[in-house]
């Protein structure tokens, strides 16, 4: 069974967001996404500046199986990226919601967060 | 409703993540398709084959049959146990199928054909069959495992009776032969010494606890994929198709032109090369970070052509891949990944042999 923190939340394209402390969103892939693309072998993150509009692709995960477009679940300018990954994208397999984390929004209109899953409501998502 | 193969419920019991591959659910990995593809190039994995299409071609003309339908030439296979590599061809030249012809007996060949093109396979060789005394019998009854990795062959050698062991440790690369209920053959399709065992269905779950109480690692069709890439082994419906000659294809060392037998394709093959052949298949290595994969726009100095097969390579750590590209091609090209021009190598494959990456490649 997946794992789905109860703190975040989702889209119906497995990303997951985190406010953090300073009220920037954090994202990444669920781990439901994970665990279907397999082994992550590259990342493609967009660069510390950019704007990005709700439902843009604004990354790339590449798996030895396939590659997936993210899409911002909200809208924004990157702040962060996950540097760490450029060496190592197995992290988001090993921690999708923690070490694995893709990069930072500060948010345009939080209003947008709330159209998005809470945990239970992802679930059901991948029940269908 | 998906096809099954007698190993089904030993791959959900190991884990395995299943997918639908040409009408069968098979394992596409047990957890990590990379943990699973260093285990072949390190030590030893086996992969379910059963899906895959055993046919014995019996009676008196076997011999005469193949030597028609086959693009290699069966007068090769002088002694009994001996196997090749060979495409069928369509009567432009085409690749009907890839497959493994073993000789048995004068009177007993056995082919193993592809899985996704079973119904049309199937129908090609007895559509041809027809004007030879001979009988395709196909064997759904046979379970196939393959085993590969440089401990393959002593994983298995340590289930055998001491006499049969000692047989199936003599036997040379592409050589086969019949042991009790096992036909083992030293083939594969990973690039790594090995075994592909064949065996009644009923027989297949205990063979495949053994092996994996002998340290033989379950491996998925993903796993698979990346291993006969990095060899350099042609996938079909991917890398040739019946719109694609050997010559096309990187095949054209499994093509015996030379003498004046007749086969299905030659005059084709013929044509084709006093025309001369416009596109060949090669090799990529990406130089830089990204994934290459199928479908992907090639730019070359002599032209444009497509990536067939590609992925991340697990031994080189860089994604690599097929293409074809114009005959003239060489040297470098650049391929298009989501609009932009990745510079890539052009190499003469395999990429990867017995664990060690081959010459020329990085």
């Amino acid at each position: 069974m997946s794992n789905i923190p109860s703190h975040l939340q989702y889209t119906e394209s497995h990303e997951w967001v985190g406010v953090e402390e300073n009220g920037n969103a954090r994202i990444g892939i669920t781990d439901h996404a994970q665990e279907a693309l397999g082994d992550l072998v590259f990342v493609e993150l967009p660069v510390v500046g950019d704007e990005i509009g709700q439902g843009d692709p604004c990354a790339v995960v590449e798996s030895v199986k396939a590659a997936s477009d993210i899409y911002a679940p909200v809208s924004g300018q990157v702040v962060a990226v996950n540097e760490d990954l450029d060496g190592n994208p197995a992290l988001i397999n090993a921690d999708p919601y923690g070490d694995g984390w893709l990069f930072e929004l500060e948010l345009i209109d939080s209003e947008e967060l709330e159209g998005l899953k809470d945990a239970e409501a992802y679930e059901e998502t991948l029940e269908d | 409703m998906p096809k099954r193969t007698p190993l089904y419920a030993a791959h959900i019991a190991a884990g395995a993540r299943m997918v639908d591959f040409g009408g069968w659910e098979m394992p596409i990995n047990y957890g990590s398709q990379m943990k699973e593809h260093d285990e072949v190039r390190q030590a030893a994995g086996m992969f379910d084959v059963s899906h895959m299409t055993v046919v014995d071609i019996n009676g008196p003309q076997a011999r005469h049959f193949l030597s028609y339908l086959l693009a290699n030439d069966v007068a090769k296979l002088t002694e009994p146990g001996r196997a090749f590599y060979t495409c069928m061809l369509n009567q432009q030249g085409g690749v009907v199928d890839d497959l493994i012809t073993y000789f048995l007996d004068e009177d007993f060949f056995r082919i193993v054909v592809n899985a996704a093109t079973h119904d049309k396979d199937m129908a090609w060789i007895d559509s041809q069959a027809r004007a030879f005394d001979v009988v395709a019998n196909e064997r759904p009854e046979l379970a196939m495992i393959a085993v590969q990795g440089p401990k393959a062959r002593e994983s298995v050698l340590t289930l055998l009776p001491e006499s049969d062991a000692r047989a199936v440790a003599a036997l040379r690369p592409f050589r086969a032969g019949q042991f009790g209920e096992l036909f083992i053959a030293r083939t594969g399709y990973t690039g790594e010494d090995g075994f592909e065992i064949s065996m009644p269905a009923e027989s297949a779950v205990a063979f495949w606890e053994q092996l994996i109480a002998a340290g033989v690692a379950p491996c998925g069709l993903g796993a698979r994929d990346t291993l006969r890439l990095e060899a350099g082994m042609n996938l079909y419906g991917q890398d040739m198709d019946e719109n694609v000659t050997p010559f096309e294809a990187g095949l054209a060392w499994t093509v015996a032109l030379k003498d004046d037998r007749a086969f299905i394709g030659k005059e084709a093959l013929l044509d084709q090369k006093a025309r001369g052949v416009d596109n060949k298949l090669v090799g990529l290595v990406l130089q830089g970070r990204g994934v290459l994969r199928p479908g992907q726009r090639v730019v070359t100095d002599a032209g444009e052509g497509m990536i067939t097969s590609g992925s991340f390579s697990p031994t080189l750590q860089q994604a690599i891949a097929f293409a074809r590209v114009p005959q003239a091609a060489g040297g470098t090209c650049q391929v298009d990944i989501r609009g932009k021009l990745l510079d890539c190598n052009i190499v003469r494959p395999p990429f990867v042999r017995n664990g060690t990456v081959c010459e020329g490649i990085v």
